[in-house]
């Protein structure tokens, strides 16, 4: 058999073409069958950041089971909202997004049926440093925020400010330390606190939400 | 099975000698980043090895059909589309790992090492000698990786795989974290400090 020129153009251009069409299939064909599983993941993630910011314990549960029963998901306007039914108590759940030193942070937030008290929180992050930006995920920081109220006592929103020990909030506005040797990250939190909670600001001023039917039986 | 000495040089030599990392400096962009904490670094090893094992079974397969001219860009299609289905395969099976992972992951692509042994080994290599290559590599790396990542979790967070290990006693005594060891740049310091020990004993042995 005549060998066959690898280096000729007609030769180096089908090879390529040929190559990429093998590629593309193989990866579509992969994506397609993995697509379903990921999706899963991808919402069974979500649901077990909704129950941490509620302070539900899903160690020892099946969170996706846990989840159905105790949240309801509505929405306000474009924006997701998490109304969740704990010991017969109405809590309201709302998304938080910002961003870090290194790149996207964002959060889950549990109101009491005041729209004021936070009842729990939730933290994540791309890729803040660990050690440093990542304890924002940490019980540590997380239990600062339960109790404080993000309105100040004439119920003008206020967020929470997020600063540096010693440091103190301006007045009518409540406070959590932030993380020692992560100043751009507590900032970040502050700020994504301050944007988030404005974004709900109609709803959180009594506003109600779309779809929310008021909750009387317990689940 | 009886290796022939190629085969068996093929996978010892990247363990110690001809180690990626200490002897050629390969990879140390990834070995900074993801030797925070242990885990990651021990599933980046093993993705790193799967990935160079199977780039290199593959390129060594087709060595003879790849046209030369285009060469580098096969080698890249075909490292690309493998990490591509890794990282897939993570995020389905083990999303918390693929998450914390992130973006080091898509990386793996331009990890030197990938492309050094596809260019400089399955080339011209035969498919057994080219998968014991790339294992030898990917675990030449893995255990650089660990140490690093070992000695940073120990003396940076007091834990090892995320548990406690140094004891409360000792922070009630005045121990604390060494913050320093969060930082990337004590990984390049500790990396550093493997690959003097390395030499003064390769080089005891030499002479």
């Amino acid at each position: 058999m005549k060998k066959m020129n690898t280096d000729s153009n007609v030769y180096t251009i089908v090879y390529a073409a040929v190559m990429v069409v093998i590629v593309a299939v193989l990866l579509a064909v992969v994506s397609q069958v993995l697509a379903p599983r990921q999706e899963a993941n991808r919402r069974l993630d979500t649901q077990k950041q909704i129950l941490t910011a509620l302070n539900v314990n899903y160690a020892k549960a099946d969170p996706a089971a846990l989840y159905e029963q105790i949240v309801k998901e509505e929405s306000y306007g474009e924006l997701p909202l998490y109304v969740a039914t704990i010991d017969g108590q109405t809590k309201y759940v709302l998304r938080l997004k910002g961003q870090g030193l290194w790149g996207g942070i964002w959060g889950y937030i549990a109101l009491n049926d005041d729209k004021n008290e936070i009842f729990g929180i939730n933290f994540g992050h791309e890729s803040e440093t660990p050690g440093l930006g990542g304890e924002i995920v940490t019980e540590m920081f997380r239990s600062r925020f339960f109790g404080k109220h993000i309105k100040d006592a004439e119920g003008n929103l206020r967020s929470v400010a997020v600063l540096k020990e010693g440091k103190t909030a301006e007045a009518g506005q409540e406070q959590v330390d932030a993380i020692a040797g992560a100043t751009i990250t507590s900032t970040g939190v502050d700020e994504m606190l301050v944007r988030s909670l404005n974004e709900y600001a109609g709803f959180l001023n009594g506003e109600e939400a779309q779809n929310v039917k008021p909750e009387t039986e317990e689940d | 099975m009886a290796l022939s000495k190629k085969t068996k040089e093929a996978f010892l030599g990247p363990l110690n000698l001809n180690n990626p990392v200490l002897v050629q400096i390969l990879g140390i962009c990834s070995a900074l980043a993801v030797t925070v904490q242990l885990k990651p670094a021990l599933v980046m090893g093993i993705s790193v090895t799967i990935i160079v094992a199977l780039s290199n079974v593959v390129v060594s397969l087709i060595r003879k059909s790849i046209p030369m001219r285009i060469r580098i860009i096969i080698q890249l299609v075909v490292v690309a589309a493998l990490v591509t289905i890794v990282s897939e395969v993570l995020k389905a099976f083990a999303y918390d790992v693929a998450m914390q992972l992130s973006v080091y992951l898509g990386l793996i692509i331009t990890n030197c090492i990938l492309m050094g042994r596809l260019e400089a080994f399955a080339m011209t290599n035969n498919v057994k000698d080219s998968l014991m290559d790339g294992l030898g590599n990917g675990f030449g790396y893995a255990w650089i990786l660990v140490v690093v990542a070992f000695v940073r979790e120990l003396l940076g967070s007091g834990k090892l795989l995320g548990m406690q290990v140094i004891p409360d006693w000792c922070y009630e005594h005045g121990y604390s974290n060494c913050g320093m060891m969060l930082m990337p740049a004590m990984a390049l310091i500790l990396v550093g400090c493997i690959i003097w020990a390395h030499r003064s004993i390769n080089d005891k042995e030499a002479k």
